[in-house]
């Protein structure tokens, strides 16, 4: 804290921007404890993106029991392959692809599915609530929902693989985002109409910075059943379904 | 050339180690193979790079089209390794090597890269300076800027404004003032250009303003009455490439003709030169968008200089760190790659800077940034980034930051830009050529005076 300032200014500029101002400096260093929580910021962004993903440990077993979720993987085999190989995590592995076929009925309204991403931590942070949200909402707008799944080593586009087994209407995938300095935990839910193989970014539609300082929780699950009442609607996504935010819904990222 | 198919081949297994290269399938398979290629390539003459071009598209034509016969005469008759030498040696001043920029093909700037280590690339650069002006001069020697990059996630003016008079305060922000928008539409980009506009007129500031949307987001917003300092585009070095940006050369002409058209319709502001574009860059980004025709990335980014210099821009960085580990893996990847775009840049003639960055997903941290921005330093890259505590809070990644800049300016004797710094030192914030702003009272005086920015 820069001690030269008065609390008013001070206040006034922690209101407006979430970026490191008023930090002071010593010389042309930062100030010890600057320094110091930097360095937690990383670690904590570095643990979500290298901590592997534990179906037990991160989605909790009352999760895991209440809705039968059950885990997969894609084709990479380790971390480090799946960050040097993005088509590796696009693919689900035979294996996977096999269990798929046998625990899930295929052709559901709505198909869930969770995948690591860059950050296990977001995934342990936001998808044992929010599962239960949009399963809720589901039920309640008379949709079939799929046996949901978690995948591990997981990219976006193994929408279009999942949709090529099952054939859902709406496939959601929530994945972990790349961590920030900010918060490691925040979610995305990247969505698609009928996904198959070709299809690209410009086919999905994207709900992103989902965590306690970004989107909420309810108002996520609010826009993400929305979105799929949209698709399920216009049997389209992607850039020909703009997303209209509901009443009582800002859009706004708190900062 | 026994052991290589074609250049194409005998250039991408010549590189050090790309997890980029490797993801492609062009990168050499051992080590020994990997020398080998480097042997090879130092062996090539110049005239047979220039008699055969690794692709055919518009940035090829674009670059031949602009290849100065006569500024390539007195190295015609060089090998890559000859040019090496030529470079770095103690004979062959600065100027002499700015005379040949013409003739210097972007591809043989790549082959004298890939056969120098880490060292001699700094050792080069330094050599080597170009110097720009727009609102100010940029790149003369003992000068190194600061693009401020007071992003917000929201694209809050009046937290734009504040990080970015912060940036002021640590004597940053002479390379540019340049805002990377949440929103790409023109009317936030609108918005955030007529607020850096007040920023720098309500104080008198001799820099350059930037808001790196799309070019034709941009441009818009100039036909609507918005104020463009720097005209910001993303450039490749493949027409296919470029064209997954949503440009071509066409598009770029176009650009830098209107926006200095636009200049000078802006009578009241005082152009000191007529570098109007910014460019960024960076490895990986032609593999990215499945446009590299096999061509390794280290070639793919001098042919994107090609690109550049044929639009004089005020300002081109690569944005080294930010495009992940299966490009750059960790930082002994994004180091190489950062002292490459910089010698590559400076030997093709551009005004290099450098976003010494890195995401949370590569096996990297601040401890390698820190490295990077001082060999950097030595090599008098032209300006880096200041980013609050080096922490961008819209991009998420992390760059430098304004402690960064006092720490370079002050281990190898810096200055910010001439008239910045004129500036700085009329407003009290330096004095003698060294920050100043260290004072309570002057402090407490500035950042009170920020809340008037608050009230736009």
């Amino acid at each position: 804290m820069d001690s030269d300032l008065s609390v008013r200014i001070v206040e006034t500029i922690r209101a407006r921007t979430p970026a490191r101002l008023l930090a002071g400096h010593n010389g042309g260093a930062y100030r010890t404890s600057t320094q110091l929580e930097l360095r937690a910021a990383h670690a904590a962004a570095r643990d979500a993106v290298r901590t592997d993903f534990d179906l037990e440990q991160h989605l909790g077993r009352e999760l895991i029991q209440g809705c039968g979720i059950f885990e997969a993987h894609t084709q990479a085999n380790s971390k480090d392959e799946y960050l040097l190989r993005p088509d590796l995590g696009r693919i689900l592995s035979v294996a996977s692809q096999r269990e798929i076929a046998i625990q899930c009925s295929g052709e559901a309204d709505v198909q869930i599915v969770i995948g690591d991403g860059l950050s296990t931590t977001a995934i342990a942070a936001q998808v044992p609530a929010l599962v239960p949200l949009l399963i809720q909402g589901a039920v309640a707008h008379k949709w079939t929902v799929g046996k949901p799944f978690a995948v591990r080593f997981c990219r976006v586009g193994v929408l279009n693989n999942v949709g090529d087994l099952l054939q859902p209407r709406v496939a959601v995938l929530l994945i972990g985002e790349r961590p920030g300095l900010a918060t490691a935990e925040s979610l995305s839910a990247y969505m698609a109409y009928r996904p198959r193989s070709g299809h690209t970014d410009a086919d999905r539609n994207l709900i992103s910075n989902i965590h306690s300082r970004g989107i909420q929780l309810e108002e996520a699950a609010t826009r993400i059943l929305h979105l799929a009442a949209k698709m399920i609607s216009l049997q389209s996504s992607g850039v020909k379904v703009r997303e209209e935010l509901p009443a009582g819904v800002s859009g706004q990222i708190s900062t | 050339m026994s052991r290589f198919a074609d250049l194409r081949e005998m250039f991408a297994k010549a590189n050090e180690v790309k997890s980029g290269d490797q993801l492609a399938g062009i990168a050499a398979r051992s080590e020994q193979e990997r020398v080998a290629a480097k042997c090879a390539l130092a062996d090539t003459q110049l005239t047979e790079i220039l008699s055969k071009p690794l692709l055919e598209d518009e940035v090829t034509r674009l670059v031949y089209d602009n290849f100065d016969e006569e500024a390539f005469a007195p190295i015609r008759s060089m090998t890559v390794g000859a040019l090496r030498e030529h470079i770095l040696s103690d004979l062959t001043s600065g100027e002499e090597l700015k005379s040949l920029q013409p003739g210097i093909l972007p591809e043989m700037a790549a082959a004298a890269a890939k056969i120098m280590s880490n060292k001699d690339l700094v050792l080069a650069s330094a050599k080597i300076r170009n110097v720009t002006r727009c609102r100010n001069t940029l790149g003369e020697p003992g000068v190194l800027g600061i693009r401020t990059q007071p992003n917000h996630p929201a694209d809050d003016i009046g937290g734009i404004l504040l990080a970015a008079f912060e940036g002021l305060l640590y004597g940053c922000g002479d390379a540019v003032i340049g805002v990377n928008p949440a929103a790409d539409s023109v009317e936030s980009v609108s918005a955030i250009l007529h607020a850096l506009q007040r920023l720098v007129t309500a104080y008198e500031i001799p820099t350059q303003t930037c808001c790196l949307a799309h070019i034709t987001t941009q441009l818009t917003a100039m036909e609507r009455g918005a104020p463009v300092d720097l005209l910001f585009q993303s450039v490749a070095g493949t027409e296919d490439a470029n064209r997954s940006f949503g440009i071509s050369l066409a598009l770029l002409r176009e650009g830098q003709e209107r926006v200095r058209d636009h200049h000078r319709q802006r009578g009241d502001v005082h152009w000191i030169g007529d570098n109007a574009m910014y460019f960024e860059t960076g490895q990986g980004s032609a593999l990215s968008a499945e446009a590299h025709h096999g061509t390794d990335q280290v070639t793919l980014e001098a042919r994107a200089y090609g690109v550049a210099r044929a639009f004089s821009p005020m300002l081109v960085n690569s944005v080294v760190g930010f495009i992940g580990p299966e490009y750059l893996f960790d930082e002994r990847q994004i180091i190489r790659a950062g002292l490459e775009d910089h010698f590559m840049g400076k030997l093709l003639g551009l005004p290099m800077g450098c976003d010494v960055c890195y995401t949370n997903h590569a096996e990297a941290d601040q401890n390698s940034a820190d490295n990077l921005l001082v060999l950097l330093s030595a090599a008098g890259c032209n300006y880096f980034m200041g980013v609050p505590c080096s922490d961008d809070v819209m991009l998420n990644y992390q760059s430098t930051s304004y402690h960064d800049a006092l720490a370079m300016r002050r281990l190898f004797h810096l200055r910010p830009a001439p008239e910045f710094l004129g500036w700085l030192e009329s407003r009290g914030m330096y004095r003698d050529s060294q920050p100043a702003m260290l004072e309570g009272t002057l402090r407490r005086e500035l950042m009170g005076r920020a809340e008037e920015l608050l009230r736009c």
